[in-house]
């Protein structure tokens, strides 16, 4: 970004960066909070309901379609005098399999309110998924109010996959810088890296090493870390005025999930196998084992499947009920329409954002620690094996 | 659980598995080895640069038991060298005195004997002149008592009386 020619430049310059970085945030702060200040406005007075019934439903739709992953990047809308919807955003591109390969830009459906015309194909939203219509857009629902059109493969760049976009370029940078910094500063962090330090080495020290061992962790500790920060930034933006849910779609829990279960499983010792397989070891003659065994393996074998299904479930469901309970409560001023009410939804509001971002950390963290967890029975050998029973328990 | 279903979105899960194994591989190859060995090799360096500050503490406290030990030494031998010294310069000074004397002695007993003999060849000497003398003497008186009777005579007298005299 600007040319360095000594060492003291090399000061200057990178406490000029540093300015400019914290500009260009407090700029970005800024402005989120705007468009989210806007977003709450212009949906109060422009989608106004008259009975609270009414406005009931039109806040459980709002915080619905906040929950759902949408085609394009909306910041917020409003109508004007004339009773014209105006969204703010900008729409990302939409990747069909459909008899070919067919690209094009989200705007195409006009926050799905038209039909997108591509090579004679018509396709049309419906809460949030793509489906095959004819030119006039007709979607036929069954008994169940299930769509039963065609759905094409859809695998757009949508809000939840450019958020994660932007958290991989942003943790990209962020530890690269934190990885230079140290073979710049002979092995001491600099800047931002040293916020995140402890927390790498929280995680090394305090998840790795203690679950899974001394001689065996570093293996594991690459994706660790990885999904640590993965899954905190991606809570964090779900917090800011954004408020992308993509940690809590399960979609995103399960593929994390189901790597987890690979990892287990591709790295399982002898010794793990046999804990499935033969958990009694042998502490008793075969002929008593084999009825044991009959009710003990399956259930073991069901663990193996259950454990990352666990994880699964609890990060998708924490996250999602914190984003209904802070939809709700920020619904509630809108439901209420009244000073106090406004009021004491505000406060409510306002304080369960704040266990949010403790919750945000707490399950990047708890998801992080299970997987060393299971990792750390995958791996064990089977000295470590009494330990490990007594973490079961613990937990 | 039909609701988790249909919500479940293949595009979604598809980019995921994709941006992150992306990113772990990434982030493995470029961050967190470099971060962890970064880390690993500090911690060692501080591990490494106690433990040679307690060594070099305990080299230092024996250096220090050695020097201690060496001073006692120094001291205990430069006891023993000075003792050994004075009963040398005793001996040397009895030695020098001893040989001193004998010197002196010897000395003493050659001049003694020096001595003698000079006294010896000067009575020699002194008995030879006298006789030389004498004859002389008498060569003279008699030759002039030759011419003159009594008077050598008287001569021999006067010269007799001298003679016992001396």
């Amino acid at each position: 970004m600007y040319f360095c020619t000594d060492f003291k430049d090399t000061v200057i310059c990178s406490k000029m960066q540093r300015k400019t970085l914290v500009r260009i945030l407090s700029v970005l702060l800024l402005a989120t909070s705007i468009s989210g200040f806007a977003n709450e406005n212009s949906k109060e007075e422009t989608q106004g309901g008259n009975t609270q019934a009414e406005r009931k439903e039109h806040v459980r739709e709002y915080v619905i379609h906040h929950l759902s992953d949408t085609h394009d990047f909306g910041l917020y809308s409003y109508k004007d005098e004339n009773g014209e919807a105006h969204h703010v955003g900008f729409p990302l591109p939409v990747i069909l399999w459909d008899n070919g390969l067919k690209i094009f830009s989200s705007s195409k459906f006009h926050h799905g309110e038209t039909v997108a015309e591509v090579d004679g194909n018509y396709y049309k939203i419906d809460h949030s998924k793509i489906y095959k219509t004819d030119a006039a857009g007709t979607i036929n629902y069954d008994e169940h109010q299930h769509a039963t059109n065609v759905k094409p493969l859809d695998i757009s760049i949508t809000k939840g996959v450019f958020m994660m976009l932007l958290t991989t370029i942003l943790m990209i940078l962020l530890f690269r810088s934190l990885a230079k910094s140290y073979a710049k500063n002979g092995n001491i962090a600099k800047g931002i890296g040293r916020f995140f330090e402890p927390i790498v080495l929280y995680i090394r020290d305090d998840i790795a090493i203690a679950n899974i061992g001394e001689k065996k962790y570093k293996k594991y500790m690459p994706f660790l870390l990885t999904v640590f920060f993965f899954i905190w930034f991606l809570n964090m933006f779900g917090l800011t005025p954004l408020g992308v849910n993509v940690t809590g779609n399960i979609a995103i829990t399960t593929c994390l999930a189901i790597i987890v279960f690979l990892i287990t499983t591709f790295t399982g010792t002898k010794d793990y196998w046999k804990h499935i397989f033969d958990p009694l070891g042998d502490g008793m003659p075969w002929a008593g084992k084999i009825f044991i065994y009959i009710i003990l393996v399956p259930i073991e074998i069901l663990g193996i499947f259950i454990k990352p299904f666990a994880l699964l479930i609890r990060l998708y469901a924490n996250m999602t009920a914190g984003h209904v309970v802070l939809g709700s409560l920020i619904g509630l001023i809108y439901i209420f329409q009244t000073w106090l009410g406004g009021t004491l939804s505000f406060g409510l509001a306002f304080a369960i954002s704040l266990i949010e971002i403790l919750v945000a950390l707490l399950q990047a963290y708890i998801f992080t620690m299970l997987a060393a967890l299971y990792f750390g029975f995958a791996s064990e050998t089977h000295e470590h094996a009494e330990e490990h029973e007594g973490e079961i328990q613990h937990l | 659980m039909e609701k988790l279903i249909n919500e479940f979105s293949i595009g979604l899960f598809f980019w995921q598995a994709v941006i992150f194994i992306l990113l772990l591989i990434l982030l493995r190859k470029f961050a967190w080895k470099p971060i962890l060995n970064a880390v690993n090799d500090r911690e060692e360096g501080i591990k490494n640069a106690l433990d040679s500050a307690e060594k070099a503490k305990l080299e230092m406290q024996n250096l220090q038991a050695d020097n201690e030990k060496l001073l006692q030494e120094a001291r205990a031998e430069r006891e023993v060298m000075m003792k050994e010294a004075r009963e040398i310069k005793a001996k040397m000074i009895s030695d020098a005195k001893e040989e001193a004397k004998t010197e002196a002695d010897k000395m003493v007993a050659q001049a003694q004997a020096a001595i003698e003999s000079e006294k010896k060849s000067a009575i020699a000497e002194l008995k030879q002149q006298v006789a030389s003398l004498s004859l002389e003497i008498a060569e003279k008186v008699v030759k002039h008592e030759l011419s003159d009777k009594d008077k050598q005579l008287k001569l021999v007298d006067e010269m007799l009386g001298d003679a016992k005299l001396n």
